[in-house]
């Protein structure tokens, strides 16, 4: 088991140093920040003065050379948009309000989906199923704008038991986390739901019905913890997801998290902002992958013991 | 302790089980009887879809439901009607007095599961108020009975871990460990290779040696059938269409389908280019006949027998056990 987690987190490791030269390739690729950053009328030698002063001019194994080594003492450089300001902090200033929301998100999602897909598998066709259809129909078919207002019409406006929008305390985060987690709740219950019948066709759960064991425990215990494979890898992806795809609901409710200053970022160019949100991005996204595998793991022994 | 034919245990009378699905009723099980004795092995003989399996869930209730449901007939476990019992009540006889090993070792035990864990599982649900220790010492108990081998290992072992004997054996176990007393054993040889299969059908004899259970054997193998069981109960088409001990049906077959099925088995002393094989294919379970059902590949059949359903006619002597359902044995009589 040690050693599973050992060889996992050095691949991490790699993944993320891989990751690093991608962010940094990508960067440069999307065009010179100095078009976007100098006034048309500058002359050839603003450009050659200012690409000296970033250390543009330099040839690229060297720049990078520069970018991983200030990376590794989490100095990502300064912004090229907010002036004396350095990515690093405009970055961690939001990144907790975007953590709240992806947390809560994901834990409403979780919390939602886990059980109606397990009772909707249950009692398949039954009163649960048919629910459950309905719930997934309307999370996958209602886009989160549209639901993002209506949630905030509805509770905030008429009902006015909700603030609409700011972050000032847990009834601020409700209305969001709901927004951004709705639309998993659809996907996540629904391959619980498939994984489950699944499982539920199998002999071993025939067995442990003919030694007379209760229905909740034979769906609970020996259904879900073999079905709980499937949904757990979409679990890592999700959470990357909820990352990194909350823009829209950050913007519907003014939360002040890092998805506005990504878009903000990627078009002024502003890469040092981009390249320090999508490494860490990509450091949290690789982080859900390495606690999915060892969950994995301890769900399966078949994974333990290879 | 030798085995000991005792009073009849278990009896099953005019059974139907019907599966209701969008495009009709599937009669899976349609007008099964037959009667367990207390140390008795009784086989159940049939080709695939003859509604062995169907029969055999439905003695526990399992049948795959909500599709499948008994609509009619009785089971009576020592004389209690089962089909009286609320699913509470049946939960207390299945595992307790009515087990079942499953065809394939390979998928019966849960993957996530150590063996100790599954056959814990069974022992606590009928042994109540039992703890940790005296739980795990009873289930190494129950993993020698079934002949495993360092039993204390394997109890923490997942089954990935261990061979598919092995696992049918530990299959085995959790079907013995609340000593019930019918066991049905549905091909539970059929996905082991022929040694193992001499090995597990020794086995389970000497443990219904050791505990005189009644055995209820699902198969289609003649050969096991000779060698492990006392009565035979033949279907098809979801019907019993011949019963009786195991030396009557296999010198005087009485069904011209126990005759076939008989007459498909190779025999060693022959030299034969090709097998015997039973023309034509069994009638489709949702538009069954209102005769024999064995009537379009009989080469016996008249006109009777595709209209009117023969009645079960006792073959030998009065007082024989032996019966079949055929006009035929009508005009012998």
């Amino acid at each position: 088991m040690q050693r599973f987690i050992a060889i996992r987190f050095l691949q991490s490791l790699l993944a993320l140093w891989v990751m690093s030269i991608i962010v940094f390739g990508l960067a440069r690729l999307s065009g010179n920040p100095l078009e976007v950053m100098l006034p048309i009328e500058a002359t050839k030698e603003d450009y050659a003065r200012l690409e000296k002063y970033w250390g543009l001019d330099r040839p690229l194994h060297e720049q990078y050379f520069v970018f991983i080594k200030k990376a590794l003492h989490g100095d990502f450089g300064d912004s090229l948009k907010y002036q004396g300001r350095s990515a690093m902090e405009l970055v961690t200033e939001r990144l907790p309000a975007t953590l709240e929301l992806a947390g809560f998100a994901l834990l409403v999602s979780i919390v939602v989906a886990l059980p109606i897909g397990v009772l909707a598998a249950a009692a398949k066709d039954g009163k649960w199923d048919t629910g459950a259809k309905i719930v997934a129909l309307l999370g996958q078919s209602l886009p989160s704008f549209w639901l993002g207002i209506m949630l905030m019409w509805i509770f905030a406006v008429m009902l006015d038991w909700l603030p609409s929008s700011g972050r000032s305390g847990w009834k601020n985060l409700i209305l969001p986390g709901i927004t951004l987690g709705w639309f998993q709740v659809a996907v996540i219950m629904r391959l619980v739901r498939s994984s489950m019948l699944e499982v539920m066709d199998s002999e071993f759960v025939k067995l442990a019905r003919v030694k007379g064991i209760s229905e909740s425990k034979v769906i609970w215990k020996h259904c879900l913890r073999n079905a709980g494979i499937a949904p757990l890898t979409y679990f890592a992806i999700i959470a990357g997801g909820l990352l990194t795809g909350s823009v829209v609901t950050e913007t519907v409710f003014t939360w002040p998290g890092v998805g506005l200053l990504v878009v903000d970022a990627v078009r002024s160019r502003d890469f040092q902002v981009v390249q320090a949100v999508v490494i860490l991005f990509a450091g949290i996204f690789i982080l859900c992958n390495l606690l999915v595998d060892i969950m994995y793991a301890y769900l399966d022994p078949r994974i333990r013991y290879q | 302790m030798a085995r000991q034919i005792g009073e009849v245990i278990l009896e099953v009378e005019d059974l139907h089980t019907y599966c209701f699905t969008r495009f009709g009723t599937v009669k899976a099980v349609d007008g099964v009887s037959f009667n367990l004795r207390q140390g008795e092995a009784l086989a159940i003989v049939g080709e695939s879809g003859s509604g062995k399996t169907m029969t055999a869930l439905s003695l526990l209730q399992l049948q795959p439901r909500p599709a499948a449901r008994i609509v009619k007939g009785s089971i009576r476990l020592e004389g209690e009607d089962l089909l009286q019992k609320t699913e509470e009540q049946m939960r207390e006889i299945r595992g307790k007095r009515i087990s079942m090993i499953l065809q394939d070792p390979q998928t019966s035990l849960n993957p996530v599961f150590t063996v100790g864990n599954q056959l814990i599982e069974a022992i606590r649900n009928h042994h109540a108020g039992e703890t940790g220790r005296s739980l795990v010492r009873r289930a190494i108990e129950g993993l020698k009975q079934v002949r495993v081998a360092a039993p204390e290992r394997r109890v923490e072992d997942y089954p990935h871990q261990i061979s598919g004997g092995m696992k049918q054996r530990v299959v085995g176990a959790i079907a013995i460990s609340c000593e019930p007393k019918v066991i049905i054993a549905d091909e539970p040889t059929t996905s082991l290779d022929v040694t193992i299969q001499a090995q597990y059908l020794r086995l389970l004899r000497e443990i219904q040696e050791e505990t005189n259970l009644a055995l209820i054997f699902i198969t289609h193998d003649f050969g096991i059938v000779a060698k492990m069981c006392d009565r035979v109960v033949v279907m098809y088409a979801g019907r019993h269409v011949e019963s009786g001990p195991v030396r009557d049906i296999f010198n005087h077959p009485s069904h011209p389908y126990t005759q076939a099925l008989l007459r498909s088995v190779p025999s060693m002393d022959e030299d034969v280019k090709r097998l015997y094989s039973i023309e034509g294919q069994p009638p489709a379970l949702w538009d069954l006949p209102s005769g024999c059902r064995f009537a379009a590949r009989c080469e016996y059949a008249q006109e009777r027998c595709s209209s009117e359903y023969p009645p079960s006619f006792t073959v030998g002597l009065n007082g024989s056990t032996h019966s079949a359902s055929c006009w035929r044995l009508r005009e012998s009589t």
